[in-house]
């Protein structure tokens, strides 16, 4: 069971308080009407599934009901940073190679 | 019985609390202090088990959690019954009654052990690959034997009478084990002040100390660990947790122990008492002192009763003054292994011969066997061992220096015990836990710990330390460690001193995980790897011939380490048999790894108090005393319990639908729909953000209307409906479906946070804030003017989809006039404190309109009537507002692309012939087809019928005199008047007409008066 630290209440918390929401950083598209359905598609649908770092929305669902980021490692489970909504990561893969 | 094993004197056991206890029927006796394997010991109980696959008598073994074959059912009753309990790890009490699992008719006297001549040959290594692999038919034959032979315990068919629960922590240091390392590391850990919790499976504490020989500080060794609990007994930040196997290291350092509480006192926990409790601890740094496991060594017939580890001869003798037989052959790689030899001599009993493999032992243990007289046989190993339900001799031969070969004579040896000594396997199950993979170290021979990205450190035997003055050293050095990482500890950096110890000098170790035989292994008598399986030397052998190189493969291809032990004792021997059958390392082929639990727990521990009225929470509403006393039925929505209807005496279910509707038809009735969601959204953007999420329109909406919505998904489908009302230009309360209130608060916060942050809004959920009560039916409004004096209801100023705001019997409360019946109504919502207060005045004035409670199946009936959607009952996350029919409720002409639009234009969606809601009547009208039912074209059609679309929704309805239904139907639409039918299990087929949802009231002026 993770311990996460909650960037809006900058506390560790236990997991069981979060919710994972998938992915992180899959902007809606500012325009769907111009989205070819492909387009669309990618975007409903489409996920990395990336061995090692992973960007991922994660949501305080009993706590502070904030959206925030989480980068962890696929492999380990390691939590290398949370961050809030419309940061950016400060950790990526291409970095970590 | 009389306790032949048992020596006059000695052992840690209270000899004035004598107990009695019983082993598959016979009573027999023991003392306080013993554990259920040393009380059968001293009994002289040789045989505790069959073996799984062939029939094999087995004793016991070890004396720990590694004792693959002492695997007991416990409990006096059928309601206390505990399998898969370790009698090594069980505590004696009086009154105890255990028995073996497996053996029939029983285990000294097994029937199955003929037959397991001809199981052996019927289930051959690779067994549960191959039965996946053969054919279905053929598993009945293999299930059937292996229920029969091997039963592995039983549940209790009764309900469990104790209580269990769960603790949490936050600890700065968890110490697992209480050895000589652990006991170090949470002294050094103590004293600098950091919260710490140290646990042993054990009662007492001391880990091999409690039997060793040696002294620290020039005093037996059990005195320095009395002083050591003594100490920590007095530190307010210090728990000790014996009893408390550390089963689980989860991510982020988060630790499961399993306290056995009251297992050791009786059948049944004293009166009030928690048996057993899970602590879940969060720790800031663990130290993993885990100690070792020794290794068996593997030689054929290695499984005979009477054939244990050396360390567990010692640990029987020296703690439990137990000597488990009369001669004992002692087979050693090691300096260590003699001790075992010197213990049995000590205790007066005859030590046979000491078998070394080395051909040059050089520590001073050989010289002190020989000063002791004991002939010790150098260069040799036991091959073989002679008897069936104990070891009666064994067959002796020298090897050579790399133990692949008997090189000598063979000469047998009479004696009743075999000791081995294979060397130490570091307990490095725990840290497997997260995901790291142990590494082999060549010099110990052995796999340690690995990476870990946990705050995790190990100190003595865990570690590959395995001398007492090492595991000392490490302990203070990793709990200090441990101390100051968590932010404790400079202040008494290099404060504890090492207690001294006198070290005898060792000789090197040899290197042998499988001793030779004259023949070759496949030929040999069986050389047991893993007893709990039954998987040999051989059996390795023929999965690594048959192409399994990975072993990962080979443990499922042989079973080795599936067993409740997960292979403590033979993992190890098994991979190394592995690796030299292939011609690779042992590193090359590397290691399985372990999962949690470290040893089997209890589903009551698991579950703690989680169980019956708390297993999970339950939501009432403020009316629910009132439903209760009516004899309402409940039906379960989430986690609310909602009337489903209100039987009167005499009544069927149906009867009670068809008075409850006909009430609502034809004067008044009264829904408690207080468990729909609520939320109170509030913000300039508001409106913006509504007409956003809901497919329609929202920019219009006037202050005092109200507004039905429909919610999609990105990929057009509806998930939620409900209606929204504007409170004020910049205010509105959104009403969802009862079980989807969680998940549309959620995703609206989703949007709002991530996408439109620049959206100014603010949501709140407000369901359990408002009582509703929906008063529906043709007199509804003279109802409700009797009740309020504040609020015009007529209708030309209270329209419908209009709110209002006043007093309702005298009480606050915003009045909406919307329907899901299709009649005139009411929803009142009020204050909840005051719910009950003014359902029950309704019904005081309700009484001469026939004021009729209704449940949640009446007002399915209702609405169905109307052709009004559930979601989620009709809806199943594959439909679009167009398939439901509701194309008025998708706006596709606002500025913003609302959520769904885009989805809802996919080419799959526009295409014609989707499934379609439909309205379904049945040709007979007394029929109600079962929903779910699917619908084909032509029923006398020859398999594979194509699918129409299934039933989502199905009734009787008094009001019309006929049955019901909603369904999909592809291309539906179009279709109306078309005949569709619906094939039954049981053969016959219901005919239904496609016609329009709406069974009621089409043009809806029955809520328009
Ligand atoms: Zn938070």
């Amino acid at each position: 069971m993770f311990s996460i630290y909650c960037p809006y209440c900058e506390e560790h918390r236990e997991e069981e308080e979060f919710h994972a929401k998938g992915q992180a950083h899959i902007a809606r598209p500012r325009d769907p009407e111009s989205c070819s359905d492909k387009e669309w598609g990618e975007y409903l649908y489409f996920r990395d599934n990336p061995r090692g770092l992973h960007h991922e929305l994660w949501v305080h669902a009993a706590g502070c009901r904030k959206f925030f980021n989480i980068t962890r490692d696929t492999q380990n489970y390691e939590i290398k940073e949370t961050y809030k909504i419309e940061a950016e990561p400060r950790i990526t893969a291409t970095q970590a190679q | 019985m009389t306790q032949t094993n048992r020596l006059p004197s000695g052992g840690r056991l209270d000899r004035n609390r004598p107990v009695t206890f019983k082993y598959n029927g016979t009573t027999y006796s023991g003392f306080e202090g013993d554990t259920l394997a040393s009380a059968l010991l001293a009994n002289g109980v040789d045989v505790v088990a069959r073996s799984f696959k062939y029939s094999r008598p087995r004793g016991i073994v070890a004396a720990g959690a590694d004792e693959p074959n002492a695997v007991l059912q416990l409990g006096a009753t059928e309601a206390t019954q505990v399998p898969n309990v370790r009698a090594t790890q069980q505590e004696l009490f009086d009154g105890l009654v255990a028995a073996s699992t497996n053996g029939w008719p029983s285990t000294d006297n097994d029937l199955m052990s003929y037959i397991g001549k001809v199981g052996g040959r019927m289930m051959p290594p690779g067994f549960y690959y191959k039965t996946f692999m053969y054919p279905q038919s053929l598993w009945d034959t293999y299930e059937k034997f292996i229920r029969k032979a091997a039963g592995i315990g039983r549940s209790p068919t009764e309900n469990d009478p104790d209580i269990y629960d769960h603790m949490n922590h936050h600890a700065d240091v968890v110490v697992v084990g209480g050895g000589p390392a652990g006991l170090s590391a949470a002294l050094a850990a103590g004293r600098a002040g950091a919260q710490v919790i140290l646990a042993d499976e054990q009662a007492e504490f001391g880990g091999m100390l409690l039997h060793s020989n040696e002294l620290i500080n020039d005093a037996p060794a059990t005195e320095w660990v009395a002083a050591v609990v003594a100490e920590l007994q007095t530190m307010d930040n210090v728990m000790l947790l014996p009893r408390s196997t550390v089963n689980g290291y989860h991510d982020h350092n988060f630790v499961t122990i399993h306290e056995r509480r009251t297992d050791h006192l009786a059948d049944l926990a004293p009166r009030g008492q928690v048996r057993q409790r899970m602590h879940r601890i969060r720790a800031g740094w663990v130290v993993l002192a885990t100690g070792a496991i020794e290794r068996p060594l593997v030689y054929a017939n290695n499984d005979v009763p009477g054939c244990m580890l050396a360390s567990a001869v010692s640990t029987y003798i020296k703690r439990y003054a137990v000597v488990p037989g009369n001669e004992l052959v002692l087979m050693t790689t090691n300096d260590q292994g003699y001790t075992a030899a010197f213990d049995w001599q000590d205790a007066g009993r005859k030590v046979v011969a000491i078998v070394d493999t080395r051909a040059e032992p050089t520590g001073a243990c050989v010289a002190q066997a020989q000063q002791r007289g004991l002939k010790v046989i150098k260069g040799s190993a036991v091959i073989e061992v002679k008897g069936s339900k104990r070891v009666s001799g064994v067959l002796v031969a020298s090897i050579d220096a790399a133990g692949d070969r008997v090189t000598g004579n063979v000469q047998q040896l009479a004696c009743d015990t075999v000791a081995s000594a294979g060397g130490w396997s570091p307990a490095v199950h725990l840290a497997c836990h997260t995901g790291s993979r142990p590494e082999w170290r060549e010099d110990i021979q052995a796999f340690v710990p690995g990476k870990t990205v946990q705050r995790q450190l190990t100190a003595g035997a865990v570690h590959g330390s395995y001398t007492l003055r090492a595991c000392l050293e490490e302990g203070i050095q990793q709990g200090m460690l441990a101390a100051t990482n968590a932010g404790f500890g400079e202040q008494i950096a290099g404060q504890i001193p090492v207690p001294t110890v006198t070290e005898t000098a060792a000789g090197p170790v040899m290197t042998l995980f499988h001793v030779p035989h004259t023949k070759p292994t496949s030929r040999a008598p069986k050389q047991f790897v893993d007893y709990q399986t039954d998987v040999t030397a051989a059996g390795i052998e023929v999965a690594t011939r048959e192409g399994y190189e990975s072993i990962e493969h080979v443990k499922r291809y042989t079973a080795m380490g599936f067993g409740t032990d997960q292979g403590k004792l033979g993992n190890i021997n098994g991979m190394a048999i592995a690796a030299k059958s292939l011609n690779k390392t042992i590193p090359e082929t590397g290691t399985t790894i372990f999962r949690p639990n470290y040893t089997p727990i209890t589903f009551g521990a698991i579950a703690g108090r989680h169980c019956k009225e708390l297993y999970d929470p339950k939501r009432y509403t403020a009316m629910h005393r009132w439903h209760l006393a009516q004899g309402a039925k409940f039906e379960d929505v989430g986690q609310w319990k909602r009337p489903w209807y209100f039987p009167k005496p005499g009544e069927s279910m149906q009867d009670s639908l068809n008075r409850e509707c006909q009430a609502v038809r034809t004067s008044a009735g009264i829904l408690d729909a207080s468990t729909l969601g609520k939320i109170d959204i509030q913000g300039r953007d508001a409106r913006e953000f509504l007409g956003r999420v809901y497919s329609n329109a929202w920019a219009k909406l006037a202050v005092g209307k109200c507004r039905y919505g429909l919610m999609c998904g990105e990929d057009g489908m509806v998930f939620d409906d409900g209606v929204t009302a504007c409170l004020a230009e910049n205010h509105f309360i959104m009403t969802t479906t009862t079980g989807g209130a969680a998940g549309v608060l959620e995703w609206l916060e989703l949007y709002h946070q991530t996408e439109w942050p620049e959206l100014e809004v603010y949501f709140n959920t407000v369901t359990d804030q408002w009582a509703t009560m929906t008063i529906s039916g043709p007199n509804s409004r003279k109802l409700l003017a009797e009740l309020t004096d504040d609020i015009d209801l007529s209708g030309d100023s209270f329209k419908f989809m209009d709110w209002k705001e006043g007093t309702v019997a005298g009480v606050p409360a915003r009045v909406f006039r919307i329907s899901f019946t299709g009649e005139l109504s009411f929803e009142v919502n009020v204050q909840a404190n005051y719910g009950m207060y003014v359902w029950e005045r309704v019904f005081e004035v309700g009484a001469k309109y026939n004021l009729t409670p209704y449940g949640t199946e009446t007002m399915h009936i209702l609405r169905a009537e109307k052709g009004f959607i559930i979601a989620g009952q009709d809806t199943d996350g594959s439909v679009t507002p167009i398939d439901l029919g509701m194309s008025w409720c998708v706006a596709n002409n606002k500025p913003f692309s609302y959520i769904g639009k885009r989805g809802m234009a996919r080419e799959d969606c526009l295409k014609e012939n989707r499934k379609q809601l439909v309205g379904l009547k049945t040709r007979d009208p007394e029929v109600v087809i079962p929903e779910g039912a699917h619908a084909v074209e032509n029923p006398n059609q020859a398999a594979p019928v194509p699918m129409l679309g299934h039933v989502t929704s199905s009734y009787y309805s008094a009001c019309l005199g006929h049955s019901i239904a909603m369904g999909f139907i592809r291309g539906g639409h179009d279709r109306m008047g078309e005949t569709v039918y619906y094939p039954q299990p049981d053969g016959s087929v219901i005919e239904a007409e496609i016609c329009s949802p709406i069974f009621l009231d089409p043009k809806g002026e029955r809520q328009n008066v």
